[in-house]
């Protein structure tokens, strides 16, 4: 398999696995307003999803698409990060995880938008704008539930700690990678230090890191049993038009 | 017998009329979404950026353009969809931006809020959420006629 085709599938994997755990919010939210922002985070994701795994067909070249690599690959074709995977538990946990992504997303699409590829550098441009504003909330609400009451500082510093270890894989690099993600982190580290400094959380300083999402190698328990539930319509009707 | 084509003109205002399928009230010219009109020979190739990726409205407006041309006679038609440069609300016309607020929604402002409430044009207004009904709109109230109102997100 093609380097390209790997990256357009780690990018569109990353998406497409956020956007169904975000999705999973629909309709049970903590209030109205953040169901809906919730729900349209997942849009934003999916549609993105939409573009990178429908490069990633192209560049295949086979008679799979979009959808075909989306329900029908399974744990062991996925290449997002161990991060987006792991479960929503409770929205402070959540909102922390989007942050930590965001912050991610945000550095890398800025750095694919100067790609010579132009697909690749389109998809990045376009995607850009969308987390622009993605980052701006999930900042907003880490910062307001940090330095907020005992309770949603408590719960906030628990997730941080508990999503801690998936935060360096984000910026291992290999020959499939477009760019080079371990130079996203410097900029990552600042708006970090900056938003958990406002937010009264602390950085764990482990840097010990799950890996292996990305690269396929191994994904956490969590990603099989999302899959079972995203992928079990079109497993069941294969080919189902609506 | 020979129809002679219609006019890349004749066809931007046929495009005029097709409303947006979530704002009725503005078109998808309006919207600023439709890029490019050409004649390809005797195909008529339309070119249509997206405004937000997962936009469901996408679909519709492709179809509602198909149904709009072949209405108005155009028998070979492609849809070219086009991602670069992005979409951005400095495309909306005027008259769209006029209409969207006649219609209850504030348009989009560059300080990144309305500048006033489209139902009573007081100044006193205050976000909801970031995220509305739709991937383009916020929710914004008014402290002064107490209305809630939809915001078009500046992008």
């Amino acid at each position: 398999m093609s380097n390209l085709f790997e990256f357009a599938c780690r990018m569109g994997d990353n998406s497409l696995v956020l956007g169904h755990r975000v999705s999973e919010w629909c309709g049970v939210a903590p209030v109205l307003e953040e169901d809906i922002a919730l729900a349209n985070i997942a849009l934003d994701l999916i549609g993105q999803t939409q573009l990178w795994l429908g490069l990633a067909a192209e560049i295949e070249g086979s008679d799979r698409d979009a959808d075909a690599l989306a329900f029908r690959r399974d744990v062991w074709d996925f290449r997002n990060l161990l991060l987006v995977e792991q479960p929503n538990r409770d929205f402070g946990h959540t909102m922390m995880r989007q942050f930590l992504f965001d912050a991610w997303h945000f550095e890398m699409l800025g750095a694919l938008k100067g790609s010579d590829h132009t697909q690749i550098s389109a998809i990045a441009e376009k995607s850009l704008k969308e987390v622009t504003y993605h980052l701006e909330r999930s900042t907003d609400t880490v910062i307001a539930l940090g330095d907020g009451t005992e309770e949603s500082h408590n719960r906030m510093q628990n997730a941080l700690d508990r999503l801690w270890p998936y935060v360096g894989e984000m910026f291992l690099n290999d020959d499939c990678d477009h760019i080079d993600t371990s130079s996203l982190r410097p900029a990552f580290d600042a708006r970090l230090a900056d938003v958990l400094g406002q937010a009264t959380l602390v950085q764990p300083d482990s840097t010990f890191t799950h890996k292996g999402g990305k690269t396929g190698a191994r994904h956490t328990e969590a990603l099989g049993h999302m899959l079972a539930v995203m992928q079990s319509l079109p497993r069941a009707y294969p080919d189902a038009k609506w | 017998m020979v129809v002679e084509k219609p006019t890349v003109t004749q066809i931007w205002k046929w495009l005029d009329n097709v409303p947006d399928p979530e704002i009725p009230v503005i078109s998808l010219v309006d919207l600023g979404i439709i890029r490019d009109v050409q004649w390809q020979g005797d195909t008529l190739e339309i070119t249509v950026t997206p405004t937000y990726s997962g936009c469901p409205a996408t679909s519709i407006i492709n179809l509602d353009i198909e149904l709009a041309m072949t209405g108005h006679g155009i028998k070979n038609l492609s849809l070219k969809r086009q991602l670069s440069p992005a979409w951005t609300t400095d495309w909306l016309s005027e008259k769209g931006r006029s209409k969207l607020e006649t219609y209850g929604i504030a348009p989009p402002q560059t300080a990144g809020g309305p500048d006033r409430c489209p139902h009573c044009q007081s100044t006193d207004v205050q976000r909801i959420s970031q995220f509305g009904s739709t991937p383009c709109k916020a929710q914004w109230r008014c402290a002064d006629c107490l209305e809630p109102f939809d915001y078009f997100k500046c992008i």
